[in-house]
């Protein structure tokens, strides 16, 4: 069942594109990755999602229901916002609470447990938090509730490693439980490692969108020519790297070919491994690869 | 009404001490008014007797040398622009002020409507602004007693009224304006307050701009005028009603339908 649906979704600031034609599926259970760099348009389509911005066109669906009337879809929603700001004055537990007064539920029990597991006091003042503790109120907000959905843009900035693990550990166990999760992020190596799922937007659109495995399957392959002075001098080849005894190369094309000219260099060693995400990601946005 | 209490609770050290410093300064003018009583006969000549001035403090309708003339004409400034300022404040940043402190994705991202929220919001915002004058006209009332002044009730309750009506209409039109802003909201709420608040003294002091009796509430809240014929202006009362409640109506109108700054 798809918990997510976007059709043609399009956002325009007066003149100024935010997203365009943005078809988007995200099925139940999904850990969906959501990639792109500042002004891709990956924050437009969350706060479209979420009703704080109306589309321009296209339409949209979360639980099969549409997104112009957002009330009824977000009591199954937690959301964290990539910039994270609360109401001065209050408690860390305030603002939990008030989320929650806010939700009509009694989420005390959860949201302790939270606390305790994300390391958050929640009798600090919201003002003399960092930003990393904010994330923390922000996360507690969003999953005391236990929602069906978690939409999170960035949520893991500002945390240090063992709380991201903390955190990511929440979320499988949310997902086991059948949770979907929505996660933008520019951290590469966070989606490849947790998301079954991704899609990568560029420019307002998206250019890519496919399982993790798919997506780093492209024919390219990450070859490594250790003592090597030249590289083959053959078509195919590109993002080459050089490194102090090693030269790096992409090369799309037939491996017999790469094989042939390989036999006229000098090296001492070689390695042909699939490219990562972040390599399949810079290789979207520097080779126009949605061509490719 | 979580998100009305929760307005209430983050209002509350505004509206205290806005409360306590109009209600001080309403006290110490009337604390003063027996000193003053001795010299008022040469004072309350003199004031009559200014021209355009003393017409636009409505001084040539009430005399200051009775308890409720000064506090119609010292105490009616203080309230009308303390408590109109107050109102304007509250309503200008009632909505914008989620936007520009960041708390607006926070908020709309709960299952409330928005026109829930902007119910909620304009429902703290009238309560606020009827406590200000629960106090006010409480500790206003105290002070006659205090210095043995008998108190004109009729007067000094429609003098009262008529500066919730204003302040709530100040609310009001600040409160449909503030839909529209998301930062920068102080300034244009003391901005209308006072340009509302001038315009009326401009309407008292020339015959050609009478016509701003019908734009600025605070022609309707002149204390001269209420306490020389013990009744309220029902007509200007209820153009400046009108006015609240085509601003309400804009409020809502425009902020269920906003896109919320990022």
């Amino acid at each position: 069942m798809a918990i997510i649906e976007t059709y043609n979704l399009t956002k325009y600031y007066g003149k100024i594109r935010g997203i365009e034609q943005l078809n988007l599926t995200v099925n139940e259970g999904d850990f969906f990755g959501f990639i792109g760099p500042n002004g891709a348009g990956k924050s437009t389509t969350i706060r479209t999602l979420l009703g704080l911005v109306s589309p321009t066109s296209g339409s949209a669906t979360i639980f099969g229901k549409d997104i112009k009337n957002t009330t009824g879809i977000l009591t199954d929603i937690g959301y964290i916002s990539s910039e994270i700001s609360f109401y001065s004055g209050m408690r860390a537990g305030e603002i939990i609470a008030l989320s929650a007064k806010l939700r009509n539920k009694d989420c005390s029990k959860e949201a302790k447990t939270l606390c305790e597991r994300l390391q958050l006091d929640p009798s600090r003042k919201v003002e003399e938090l960092s930003l990393g503790n904010r994330k923390k109120v922000g996360i507690v907000c969003a999953m005391q509730h236990r929602p069906r959905l978690y939409i999170f843009d960035e949520p893991t900035s500002g945390l240090d490693p063992l709380i991201q693990k903390e955190f990511f550990d929440l979320l499988f166990e949310r997902q086991k439980e059948g949770a979907t999760i929505f996660l933008s992020s520019h951290v590469l190596s966070e989606i490849q490692r947790f998301c079954n799922r991704a899609a990568i937007i560029r420019q307002g659109r998206i250019v890519a969108c496919g399982t993790v495995n798919e997506l780093s399957k492209t024919h390219a392959k990450r070859v490594t020519l250790y003592k090597a002075t030249h590289i083959p001098e053959i078509d195919g080849i590109f993002d080459v790297q050089t490194a102090h005894d090693s030269v790096s190369f992409l090369y799309k094309g037939d491996i017999k070919d790469l094989i042939a000219a390989l036999q006229n260099l000098t090296f001492t060693d070689i390695s042909i491994t699939e490219p990562n995400l972040e390599e399949i990601f810079m290789h979207f946005y520097t080779q126009g690869g949605d061509n490719q | 009404m979580t998100l009305y209490l929760h307005e209430l609770k983050h209002g509350r050290k505004a509206l205290i001490i806005w409360g306590a410093v109009i209600a001080f300064m309403l006290f110490i003018c009337m604390i003063m008014f027996p000193e003053m009583k001795k010299q008022m006969d040469s004072v309350s000549e003199m004031f009559a007797n200014m021209g355009g001035f003393t017409a636009a403090f409505g001084m040539d309708k009430i005399d200051f040398g009775t308890a409720m003339g000064f506090y119609g004409i010292e105490c009616g400034n203080i309230l009308s622009i303390g408590g109109g300022f107050f109102a304007a404040l509250i309503g200008i940043s009632a909505l914008s002020k989620e936007e520009k402190n960041k708390t607006a994705e926070f908020l709309l991202t709960h299952p409330v409507s928005r026109i829930n929220i902007v119910f909620q919001k304009l429902l703290s915002i009238i309560t606020q602004v009827i406590l200000l004058n629960i106090c006010i006209t409480a500790i206003s009332a105290l002070s006659f007693a205090l210095i043995g002044e008998n108190l004109a009730v009729r007067e000094f309750m429609l003098l009262h009224l008529a500066y919730l009506i204003l302040q709530l209409e100040l609310a009001c039109i600040c409160f449909g304006i503030s839909a529209f802003i998301s930062r920068g909201s102080i300034g244009i709420g003391i901005g209308i307050a006072a340009l509302l608040y001038f315009l009326n003294i401009i309407g008292n002091i020339s015959d050609k701009a009478e016509f701003v009796k019908y734009i600025t509430p605070f022609k309707y809240a002149e204390a001269a005028d209420i306490i020389s014929t013990a009744k309220l202006d029902t007509t200007l009362i209820l153009i400046g009603t009108t006015y609240s409640i085509v601003a309400v109506a804009v409020a809502f109108m425009k902020y269920t339908k906003k896109d919320i700054a990022n």
